[in-house]
Parts: C-alpha cells; structure tokens; sequence
C-alpha cells in the first residue's frame, strides 16, 4: 500500500532553523520514526534524531507531531491522511542541539534535587511490603523519562524563568512515589513546595494527555501530591494537632 | 567558567515562528466549557436571586437552589432548618445564604474545575502545547500558579469538601420529603425523581472528590495495615475517575431539577404524577 | 593540535546499561573516581527492554529453590559450555544483588507474605525470577540510576559538586582503548555526540559494558547501540572473544508490521499460561521435546496445563523448553507451511486467561500491540517468530574479577563471555548484570589503587585520525546501504540455521564489506563548516560509519567461529551438524586480532570443579561429557 508522504521536519541547530519539506516514501504498517530513519538513509544522512529502543519502552525520540508532543516510535502512519502534511518539530520546551535532538540536561539537574530513597534501618532482604502498598509507586514507576511531560507543562513551556523554581510533572511525580513508597521513611512534602514548585501546577492535566506510559499523573500523584502538602502545611486542624501534640510531625527532608 | 568540551552545546529553544502546528480544532473543548460554564452561571445566579418560584407545597418540591431555605421569606414547609435570616435583604442575598457560598466555594477549588475554568477562562494553557495567554505571560516571573494569593486558597478545599458533604445530607433530606403526594401522604411524581436523579449524582460528585479520596485513604503510607480504609479509598478512587463526569452532569441535573421545580412552581405545567 | 580535552578518572565505565551502572556503583563505593560513559542518554540503555524478571534463587515463591538448583539449569540452559565459575557465583550471588536493589528503592512485585514475588521462566525448575509486572528491566536500570544520583548527592554534600567523584557522559561514544608503551589499558578515546568533539579519558582500568551485537542483524530486538562496540575495542586493544558462535535468537519477536519486525513479546507470556500454535491450530511444541530434556517436559496438554497450577505434580509445558529449542521449532514449523500469515507462528493467551489478568500481568506487551500492531492481545492471538536477542559470546574474562587478558581491562554483562555457555536462560541476563556488574567495579578498583599511567601521544592521534576519517574522505559510500546489506548477510547466512556453504559465503561476502566498510563517506552536515580536530555535532551517518567498524570485525567472529564449530549446540545450529557433541563441549573458540585480522583458535575448557559435578546425577553427565570427564569414582 505504499504512498509518497509529505513531510515537514525542522532543521537547525542553536535555534536557528527551518521547517524543510520532504516527499517521503511510507509503507503499511509503519511508525513516524520509521519514516525519518527512511529521511537519513536516502537523502538527509546528517538528520540528527534521538532514539533507541523503537519500541516504546526507552523515551528518547520526544518530538512534535504536527504540533502535538509524541514519541516518534509510537505515533503510527496510519493516524495521518495521506494527504495530510507531518510535521516534526524537536520538542520546545529544551534548547535545540540539532535538528530534533535536544538539549534535555534540565530534566536530570532536577533529578538530582529531589532526596533519594531512605529505607531507614531496614537491611537488604529483610524488606516486607504488600502487594497493595507498592502498587501506587510501582504506577510511577513505569515512567520511561520521555520528558514528554515536562516538555508539555505550561509552567516552563511558556515561563522559561519557572524552570529554576520548578521540576515539572516528571519529578513532582518522582517525589510522589517516594512519599507513596512503604518503605521510605523520609518527609518530601515542604520541598515539595518550596523547592520543586508544585505550588505552580495548575493542573490542567497536559502531562497525563501526553504521557505514553498512561500513567495517571495528574489525578495519582501531584493531586495527592498537593493534598499532602495541604495536610503539612495550609490545614488550620492539622496544625492545631501538632501543637497540642495528638498529630505526630515526622522530620522534614531537605533538598538533595 | 570556560566551557568544556564536554558542556551541552545548547542554549536556545528551536524558534519556530508558528504559535502551535496543532492541526485539530483544539479549541472546541475550551470554547464549549466556555460556553456552558458562562450560561449556566448566569442562570444560576438569576435563578438563586429571583426568590420566587422554589417551592411547591403540594409535593414539597424544593429546588437545591434554595435549599436549605433558611430566610424568614421561606414558606414553612420549605424550612424545615429554621428561618432564622431576616426577610427584606436586599436582593442579591439568596435565602439558601448558608450553602450557596459554600457550594460555589467548593466547585471553584474544585480540582476538575479548576483545570476547566484555567483552561476556558484564564487560557493557562487552553490546550496542551498551545501557549498559555494568560496576562501574566507578557510579564517574565508573573506566573506563580497557584502559589500565592488569591489562587493559594485552592489548598481550603477540603473543607469546602466537608460543608459540601453535609449540603448533600440537606438535599437528600430535601428529596425524601419530595415523597410527597398530594393527599399529605407518600407519592411520587416525575419531580420526585428528578430530585432523587439531582441528590444521588450530587453524592456521586462529593464523594468522588480528590480532597475526599486523601482523606478517606489516599494519606496513608500503609493501605494493608487499614484495610477499611484501603477499601474505601479503591471504591473512591473509581469514582474518582468519573470525577470530571459528574462534575458536568451535576450542573445538568442541579438545572433541570431546578428549572422543573420552578415551572411547577409557577403554574407553567402540572407535575407528571406516577402515585398520589 | 591536540588541545583536546582530557579528563582523569580511576575507573572509567563503557556503558550505561544494568552491568555498566552497578560496576561503576561499585568502584564510586571503593572510593573512585568514577566515569560512566553512555552512549545514550542516561538511562536509555537496553536494559529496559528486559521485560521477564531477574533469576535469583531466592525461594521465596518454591522454598525448594537453591543456588545449587539455579546453577544446575544454568549450566543445562547453556549445555555444559558455561564457564562453571562464573555460573557458580552468579547462581550464589544472584539473590543478595536482588535484595540490595530494593534498599536502593526498587519495587518488585510481592508474594503474599510480603517479600518479591518470583515467576516461572523457560529453563528454571522452580518460579525464580524476581519482576515487576513486564517491566523489570526498566525497573533495575531505573533503581541503579537512582543509586548513581544518591551517590551524586552525597558528593555534592561533600565536596559542593555532584560530579565529584561519579559522572555520568551521555551521549558519548568511545571509538578506541588506550594503551601505554608496557601494552596496559591507559585510558580511553571518544566523541560528544552533541558536539562532535573529541575527549580523552585517562584511567588505568576500564570496564567494558557495552551490550551486544544485535545490529550487525536485520531482524533483532536489539536497538541501535548494539554494534558490538565493547567486542570490538577489546579485540582491537588485544583482548580475545570467546563463544562468538553462539547467537541466541529469541523465539517470540513480533514479526508484524514489518517496522516493527524483531521487537521483542517476553517470555513471560509463555511463563504465566500463553500457548504456540500453528495454522492448523495445534500445539506443536510437544513434538519438539529434545532427548536430554525427554523426562523434564510434559508430553499431553492435560499435564501441561496442570503445572502452572501444580508444579510439584506436573511436568512443565513444553513452551518453557530454554529458547534455542523453541526458536528451532518456530522456524520449522515455518519451514514447513504451518506458519501465519505473515510468517511467524500464533502465540495465543487470549484464550488462557481473562482479559483483566492479562492487562495485569502482562501490561506493556498489552500496550506495544495495541499501539504498535493494532492487535488486541486479550482477544486473539499475537504472531511471533525468531529474532536475533543475545549473543552468548563475548570477551573472555577472569571469573572472579571480570578481567580480561589485557591489564586494565574489564568486562561484564553481555559484552563479556562464558557465563552463559551456548545459550542463556531467560532472566539470567538481568542478574548476571549485577553480579559481573558488582564484580568488574570491584577488580577495577582493586586493579586501579595499584596502577598508575599516562597516555602517549602517539595513541590519541591515531585514534582521531581513525575517527576523521570517514568524514575526511570526499567520495564514498553511504554507511546506510552499506549497514543493510551487513545485516542482510548475517541474517541469511549466519541466522539461525547455519550450513558450511554458506558460512563460506558469508565469510567471502564480509570480506568484501569490511573493504567497502573502509571507503565510506560522510557529508558535512547541511549549513555547518567542518572545524580542525573535531567532527560533526549529532551526526547520525558519521556515528553509524565509525560503528561499522565494529560490527565488521564482530560479525567476522562469529561467522568464523560458526564455521568453525562443527556441531550443534545452543544458540549454534548446524544443518550439517545436527548433532551435539561431547567432544566439542570441551572446547572454547577463541576469536583475537592481530595486525588487523580476525584469528580464530581452539581452546580447551577448565574441567569442572568437583563439588559441583557432583551436584548432577551420572546419566545426566553421559548425555553432555565425554567419557573421560565423567566423575572417577562413578565411571567404573
């Protein structure tokens, strides 16, 4: 069923660039990547293009499909007319290296602020926890670090400045799973909102929209993300608790 | 610090001129939640203004809108909480004064609406990847989200949650009484069910509340050792999935219920009898 | 001219897969200072394709289980060609390497009292394999980037600087080792991707973690950064390869679309109640039982579908025979007209389980064919054929400390070889990755306290020089068509059924590759002028023209060493061999360069250590030693 594809995909490097426009041979059954690849090997060898596993499971090739944050793996060619022009644009939100490769080092500096996982004193092997109890983090877990997500929030997509003061749905998401996990015995919520912004979440739910893994970002982890801060930090009753000593304060953790 | 061979070599965004290449009408969501909040708002507010046309005696029909009815204004049949406000306020004051603030309090932190009216109203963003046009955009550092005043009030939800709860016992208390039938005794009418199809969707959207599913559970560290709690928290969180779904039908019912009870009220038709 | 920049560390790691980050765990906790050198992103690498679990005999679901046990099917998973020591460590270290991830914050899916729940896999007689959901992979490579980041934190409360002594280059691609003037490793060169620029490491040990060789293949699960780059370094740094013929081809790849042909369906599927069958609907695989596993295997359905709900009373299915066995009998169903449409055979669960527990137990592959192949996999079958996985072979190491014969020189996980003989089970990979992984960090370090070096000139040009040179040539050939037709010839002629003829021709036919492979060209990248003693930033053809190199010189071992190997065995079949042979068994091809030629020599294994002979019952022996190995005391 082969057909000839038109194709818009944006080259450049450090921000200076076009939309180029390129007929491209496409074949059934084939993935946005796949034409792409098809781009390099015939008559742009240079396109430079983030990716790895081509099969959803690594997150590397985050793109912009006809203006909608993908993976280019996942985003087949049959969900296009065959008419219809594809454009590819590198992700906006991360300072452009070449072509659709970007720079995406925001995303692992804000990796390394939130407080890893303490486990207390319990040894290796002597861990115990229920089913139940790890399914929640177990969700978040299943993130691939497309930084889909993080490309997609408002707060830093169109608020450049925000990006020091916020982590974004990835990492929000990150400190969620710690506070979720059994084991972990330390307390992420004032950093929550000091330091990693969640404060800026308006939570018009992009992230969940454009996640690939489905996780449920919005509603499983920075809503009960912000209840948990509410119950540290803005409740009349809780606070009221602590001081008369019947709510237990656990010790805050700083910022990694 | 010299840069080092091995420093990222990128420090701009791709500039591409287009505001967003998104190809579908993504505006039609924030235009149609435009559309709907904006109108049903309106009539709200009219409705809750007018102070007539809320209650009829023959079936103790009481519209949520006035519900509780606690103006000296009220008929006594449609207070059963007490009048305990005076009468001649100026107009603007609803006679349901003690659960009509709190309503819209709840609905305005609401987390499905706060995401709606960010999207429709303020256009932060209006859809993913379309920039967000908020004024604060043209001002570098003016978002702050919900960080600061007025918009860090959102974090009261809670509570809102709680009054929200003990509205809804009113309103069923409200929908029991509409059992109503025209010789004093039990009787059904299309009003009745109305009222129950309001009240059971009302709980339905109080109880699928995100503040409500922390509470009940989600706060916990361990669900296997509150297994009760764990429970409720699995039933909650289904709802919850649906949270957005009855927040909607909610406003539905909450006007049907009302503009039916209304035009019984005001003699425009009879109500539709199924028993007495 | 070379004011290229060169940065000192005590380890330096290849590779930023499970192996690769818990060596460089390992060394940063003997206090090294440490380099991670990713040819990806950080936390991209294969690993995360791994979907089954990680086999740790920790008995958690059989309390029968032991490592004795684990070491058992090891070795009979690999046909006895398993270095017996590394299978030995592996099969006792295994669980503790299980247990510290979940002190690093891993969540493993849980038994009912609590600790990590272990499923059934093809070859291991008891649940072993430690998993969450199908995504374990993702979930080890994640925990020991996490644990890279905390060391990170620490470093940074220390000393201000999170890099201080871990650092992590992404998107970097090590073209050669470094050696000194007394023939130790020194250090290591290579390119930033982003920039184009080239770097010198200086360390005394480097450990190599690469990964494997799938890309010299056209159908693979394997992405692109498997291009054999860790071999090839250590040949090129004269380091020997053994093993190389034994390719394990994995039995379930998706075979539809075609983009996505070779993309790997797990094992667990078959693990927890998925069936094969052919076009006329039938459960082949009985037919396939080979005669060393006659008395392991059901031989009626009724018994099959008995053992997953008792083990004890029941043999195991057919379907979990180890994978060679399995991949075998696809391709001649296949061959002989019984396949699917689009040439595979049908691997049914929907008809085995309920939509909800399929969705649950097997969520990503639920996912990958509802999204990739449009094919619900709850309700109706999905079609699978043979893709090459895993190669068994690799560089040959010490057991104990991963060294290679090179000083300075380590390796661990699939880059090295031995551990897995002629075939790996599923789910040792993922634990064989942290016990090598944890062990090469080790000898590293040991080595590193007692080394010091310096990298001679001389070395750094050649390796640039090298590195130029595709992209310095003006006309030549594009690395695509010259990479297409590589994968091509491996897969026709050195695939899964293998013929002296044909390896013949493929060996003829690489030869005039490797030729063509030295005259490919790059063109600048459109708009940006080349600069002095650099290359071209992100260019894709450049880096796949110097990764010919190494899936050249790779895809030589195994075609020689198959050719070679005049049996069949695991991962090595042979038309004209059928035959497994005791002979054979006891020996090791040993695959080395030298002045630029691929030499292959026969080495005769190390005799298994007693006490773990012993630990096989004697009839089980006779069927894969010859007769003078057989314990003394019994043969009489």
């Amino acid at each position: 069923m082969g057909y000839k594809a038109k194709f818009r995909v944006w080259r450049g490097d450090a921000g200076e660039g076009e939309l180029k426009d390129y007929t491209v041979e496409v074949n059934e059954g084939e993935v946005v990547l796949d034409v792409i690849h098809r781009l390099q090997a015939t008559e742009a060898q240079d396109l430079a293009v983030r990716w790895n596993c081509k099969a959803g499971k690594c997150g590397s090739c985050s793109a912009e499909i006809n203006g909608r944050p993908r993976l280019m793996c996942m985003t087949r060619m049959s969900t296009f007319a065959e008419d219809e022009t594809v454009t590819v644009t590198p992700m906006r939100t991360f300072p452009v290296i070449r072509d659709l490769v970007t720079d995406v080092s925001y995303n692992y500096e804000k990796a390394r602020e939130v407080p890893s996982f303490d486990g207390g004193d319990v040894k290796p092997g002597e861990f115990r926890m229920q089913q139940v109890d790890v399914e929640r983090s177990q969700e978040f877990r299943k993130c691939i670090e497309c930084f889909l997500c993080n490309n997609t929030c408002h707060v830093i997509r169109d608020h450049e400045e925000n990006k020091e003061h916020f982590s974004g749905p990835r990492f929000l998401m990150r400190v969620a799973e710690l506070e979720m996990h059994p084991a972990d015995v330390a307390d992420r919520r004032q950093i929550a909102q000091d330091e990693f912004g969640l404060g800026y979440c308006n939570i018009t739910k992009c992230c969940t929209e454009v996640c690939p893994e489905h996780i449920k970002i919005t509603d499983n982890a920075l809503i009960p993300m912000k209840e948990r801060v509410v119950g540290r930090r803005y409740d009349p009753l809780v606070w009221l608790g602590s001081k008369i000593g019947i709510v237990k304060r656990d010790k805050e953790t700083p910022k990694a | 610090m010299t840069q080092t061979t091995v420093d990222a070599p990128a420090k701009d965004r791709a500039r591409i001129p287009a505001r967003t290449l998104r190809t579908d009408r993504y505006w039609t969501s924030p235009l149609t939640t435009f559309i709907v909040f904006t109108a049903w708002v309106i009539y709200a507010t009219v409705r809750s203004m007018m102070g007539s046309s809320f209650w009829v005696e023959k079936y103790h029909y009481l519209t949520p809108f006035y519900s509780p009815c606690v103006s000296k204004a009220c008929p006594a049949g449609a207070a059963d909480f007490g009048r305990f406000v005076p009468d001649h306020l100026p107009f603007f004051i609803p006679y349901a004064l003690i659960s009509l603030p709190f309503l819209l309090g709840f609905r305005l932190t609401c987390y499905y609406y706060r995401k709606s009216y960010y999207r429709a109203f303020w256009l932060t963003p209006s859809a993913c990847a379309v920039p967000d046009k908020s004024p604060a955009r043209k001002t570098p550092g003016a978002y702050s989200g919900e960080t600061r005043l007025p918009l860090i009030l959102q974090n009261a939800h809670r509570y809102f949650w709680v009054v929200a709860a003990l509205i809804s016992l009113v309103n069923t208390w409200d929908a029991i009484n509409a059992f109503h039938g025209k010789d004093g005794g039990f009787g059904i009418g299309l009003g009745t069910i109305i009222l129950w199809v309001n009240v059971i969707m009302l709980w339905g959207y109080t109880l699928s509340c995100h503040s409500c599913r922390h509470v009940m559970g989600g706060r916990l560290k361990s669900f296997s050792k509150h297994p009760v709690r764990y429970w409720l928290w699995t039933q909650i969180s289904k709802l919850n999935a649906r949270h957005g779904q009855f927040a909607l039908i909610t406003l539905g019912t909450l006007a049907l219920a009302d503009a039916y009870v209304a035009l019984v009220a005001h003699g425009s038709f009879s109500d539709l009898r199924i028993f007495n | 001219m070379t004011d290229i920049e060169r940065l000192q560390y005590d380890v330096v790691v290849i590779g930023a897969g499970g192996a690769g980050l818990r060596a460089a765990i390992e060394a940063r906790l003997q206090g090294k200072k440490t380099a991670i050198i990713s040819k990806s992103l950080f936390g991209k690498a294969h690993t995360v394709m791994a979907e089954g679990g990680a086999a740790a005999a920790m008995g958690n679901a059989n309390p029968n289980d032991n490592w004795q046990v684990h070491y058992r099917d090891t070795m009979r998973g690999g046909k006895f060609l398993n270095n017996w020591r590394m299978a030995e460590l592996h099969a006792k270290e295994a669980p503790e390497r299980i247990w510290e991830l979940e002190a690093w914050g891993a969540l493993f899916d849980r038994t009912k009292d609590g600790k990590i729940s272990q499923r059934n896999f093809g070859g291991h007689e008891y649940p072993r394999l430690a998993h969450v959901g199908d995504r374990t992979g993702l979930e080890l490579i994640r925990t020991c980037q996490q644990k890279i980041v905390a060391l990170q934190q620490e470093d940074h409360k220390e000393f201000g600087d999170y890099d201080a002594r871990l650092r992590v280059f992404a998107e970097t691609t090590v073209t050669r080792l470094l050696k000194d003037e007394q023939g130790r490793i020194c250090g290591a060169f290579g390119y930033i991707r982003e920039t184009g620029k080239f770097v010198v490491f200086e360390a005394p040990a480097v450990v190599l973690a690469t990964g494997g060789i799938g890309k010299s293949f056209k159908v693979t699960s394997n992405s692109w950064e498997y291009t054999g780059d860790g071999h090839a370094l250590a040949l090129l740094a004269g380091a020997s390869l053994i093993n190389m013929e034994f390719v394990q081809f994995h039995p379930t790849g998706m075979v539809w679309p075609p983009s996505v042909k070779g993309i790997l369906v797990t094992e667990s599927v078959r693990g927890d109640g998925g069936v094969l069958k052919n076009s006329d609907d039938k459960r082949f695989m009985f037919e396939y039982i080979p005669e060393v596993f006659k008395d392991k295997y059901a031989t009626t359905e009724e018994e099959a579908d008995g053992w997953y709900e008792d083990p004890d009373n029941n043999r195991r299915p057919p379907e979990l025979l180890p994978r060679d066995e399995v991949a075998r009998a696809i391709n001649s169903e296949v061959k002989a007209g019984r396949g699917s449409p689009h040439g595979g055979v049908f691997l049914d669960i929907a008809s085995r389980l309920k939509p909800e527990q399929i969705i649950k137990r097997l969520p990503s592959m639920h996912h990958q064919f509802k999204e990739l192949a449009d094919v619900d996999i709850t309700a109706e079958p999905m079609e699978v054929g043979p893709t090459c996985h895993y190669v068994m072979g690799g560089v040959e190491v010490d057991p104990d400390t991963a060294a290679a014969l090179v000083p300075g020189l380590f390796a661990a996980g699939e880059v090295s070889g031995g551990m897995h003989g002629s075939n790996r089970l599923g789910g040792n990979s993922l634990s064989d990755l942290l016990v090598f992984g944890r062990r090469a960090g080790l000898g590293a370090s040991e080595y590193a306290s007692a080394t010091t070096v310096s990298v001679p000139e001389s070395e750094i040009e050649a390796a640039m020089a090298e590195a130029l040179e595709p992209y310095e040539r003006e006309a030549g050939e594009n690395p695509y068509t010259v990479h297409q037709e590589l994968q091509q010839t491996m897969n026709d002629l050195v695939g899964i059924i293998r013929r002296e003829d044909e390896l013949e021709q493929a060996i003829e036919a690489l030869g005039k590759l490797r030729e063509r492979v030295q005259n490919v060209a790059v063109a600048p990248s459109a708009g940006a002028s080349p600069k002095e003693g650099q290359g071209p930033a992100y260019h894709p053809g450049w880096h796949l023209a110097l990764d010919l190199r190494n899936m050249m010189i790779v895809s030589e071992c195994v075609a020689r060493a198959a050719l070679e190997r005049q049996e069949s065995r695991g991962g090595h079949t042979r038309d004209d061999y059928p035959k497994m042979s005791a002979d054979w068994r006891k020996v090791n091809l040993v695959c080395r360069v030298r002045d630029g030629v691929v030499e292959l020599k026969r080495q005769d294994m190390e005799p298994m250590r007693e006490d773990l002979l012993s630990l096989f019952e004697l009839d089980e022996l006779q069927k894969y030693l010859t007769e003078g190995e057989l314990p003394a005391e019994e043969k009489n």
